[in-house]
């Protein structure tokens, strides 16, 4: 599974580095997120879903490799 | 359970159905929407769209092949008209047949009596609104709520004339509190838009809107931007409850095997122990995702902090937790006078909520934890 972020549609609402922290974090300064591992081993590839579920803006996409 | 539906096909319905898949429900899906449009994002209607940096197509909320995977029986264009027992109504008179179902038909916008005005809510509606701003036009929006300010913010930069007529003393008041509404009102009018206040509005017209004091306003184009219904007459006599939305437990469930799910749908948050009904893009997802799994297997509360944003001018601002009904607002970090500040929102003895502006976001995450985790007043102040 590969992360795919599209930056300039992200709200900044952080959803996602709450419910993956070890996938996403946000910029300091106006809170766009940044993507940590855009290869999620097996055991974090729930997260990866949940974090793109919940993503406001739809701004993450995962695509199967 | 074999055959599930969902009436609804936006953020919610849409999240619903993958987390079914998800979750490894392998029967027939029926997803039923009113919109002939495959499943688009709504929040950029008033931002993106409305200012032409958007074209629709960047809307979609899933590419074509991510839909194909989930091997649904897409029903676009189609209205459900009415519930029995296990099965759903639509307009052509047919029934679909179903074991569980999820009801996220959302809500429409109010209107006002008289001439006919825009408001938004579909793709479609901002398209039609797009084509009537130009440098120049005078545009009255009715109502300065969070869709009516976005839109005023996105008038102005368009170059139009823009007027905002609100019957409450200080816009979103009720929402956010005077101290913050006050901040906003000084934010449109420093991007000079005409905002009234105190004023209200009887009916739009030929030329403009009707005021209760027999005023009115000229306009070339007006917006009614005055709140939403929930669009729940379908299940009038199903024998679900209805009360400003479809009545849901804290497990999202009307009714063994009914579920709701985004904006039509009222449930008791235990997290705040209220009965509440959250029109926000995040709450549509999170909901989506609580009333499948529950369909699929109950016993999990939807206990969320309810999260929104919205952008005005170059201001973007994030909230989070219930702040409506508020008892006290503080300005806990940074200033209004800087534009960058975090309020925080007291209701009886909890923390409740928080806003914030321009503020850096782990900031705001230390106190959405806090809301989360339902942490007392005294505790944080």
């Amino acid at each position: 599974m590969r992360i795919e972020f599209d930056e300039p549609r992200c709200v900044a609402a952080g959803q996602c580095a709450m419910v993956a922290p070890e996938l996403f974090d946000q910029r300091d300064d106006d809170g766009v997120a940044i993507v940590l591992n855009a290869s999620p081993g097996p055991d974090q590839q729930d997260d990866a879903r949940e974090a793109a579920a919940v993503c406001p803006a739809a701004a993450i996409r995962l695509v199967a490799e | 359970m074999n055959r599930i539906v969902i009436v609804g096909a936006s953020a919610a319905g849409l999240t619903a159905a993958e987390t079914l898949r998800r979750e490894g429900f392998g029967g027939t899906i029926t997803l039923i929407s009113e919109e002939s449009d495959l499943p688009y994002d709504r929040p950029p209607l008033s931002k993106q769209v409305l200012a032409s940096t958007w074209d629709a197509d960047r809307l979609s909320l899933r590419t074509d092949e991510q839909l194909t995977a989930l091997k649904l029986d897409l029903r676009l264009g189609t209205r459900a008209t009415g519930l029995s027992e296990r099965e759903v109504w639509l307009a052509d008179g047919t029934g679909v047949p179903f074991d569980g179902l999820i009801v996220a038909t959302g809500v429409r916008p109010r209107r006002l009596p008289g001439a006919s005005a825009h408001v938004l809510r579909t793709l479609g509606d901002a398209l039609d609104l797009r084509r009537t701003l130009r440098p120049g036009t005078r545009l009255a929006i009715v109502g300065a709520g969070f869709l009516g300010a976005e839109c005023a913010a996105v008038a102005r930069g368009l170059g139009c004339a823009v007027t905002l007529l609100e019957p409450a003393p200080v816009p979103l008041a009720h929402a956010i509190g005077d101290q913050v509404g006050r901040f906003l009102t000084a934010v449109h009018e420093e991007n000079g838009v005409d905002l009234r206040t105190g004023v209200t509005v009887t009916a739009v017209t030929e030329n403009g809107v009707q005021l209760g004091g027999g005023e009115s306003v000229e306009a070339d184009v007006v917006l009614v931007a005055v709140g939403s219904v929930p669009n729940t007459e379908w299940l009038e006599g199903s024998g679900l409850t209805l009360d400003d939305g479809l009545v849901c437990d804290q497990y999202c469930a009307a009714a063994p095997g009914v579920y709701g799910a985004g904006d039509v749908a009222r449930w008791h948050n235990p997290l705040f122990g209220l009965s509440m009904r959250i029109e926000h893009r995040t709450n549509a997802a999170e909901q989506g995702m609580a009333a499948a799994r529950n369909l699929l297997n109950p016993g999990m509360p939807f206990a969320p902090v309810p999260y929104f944003w919205s952008d005005q001018y170059d201001l973007k601002i994030h909230a989070y937790g219930y702040l409506r009904g508020h008892d006290e607002v503080e300005i806990v970090e940074g200033s209004l006078a800087d534009r960058r500040f975090l309020a925080a929102y007291r209701t009886d003895d909890r923390l409740v909520g928080v806003l914030a502006a321009g503020m850096p976001p782990k900031a705001i995450r230390r106190w959405r934890h806090a809301i989360a985790t339902g942490s007392s007043w005294k505790d944080v102040r």
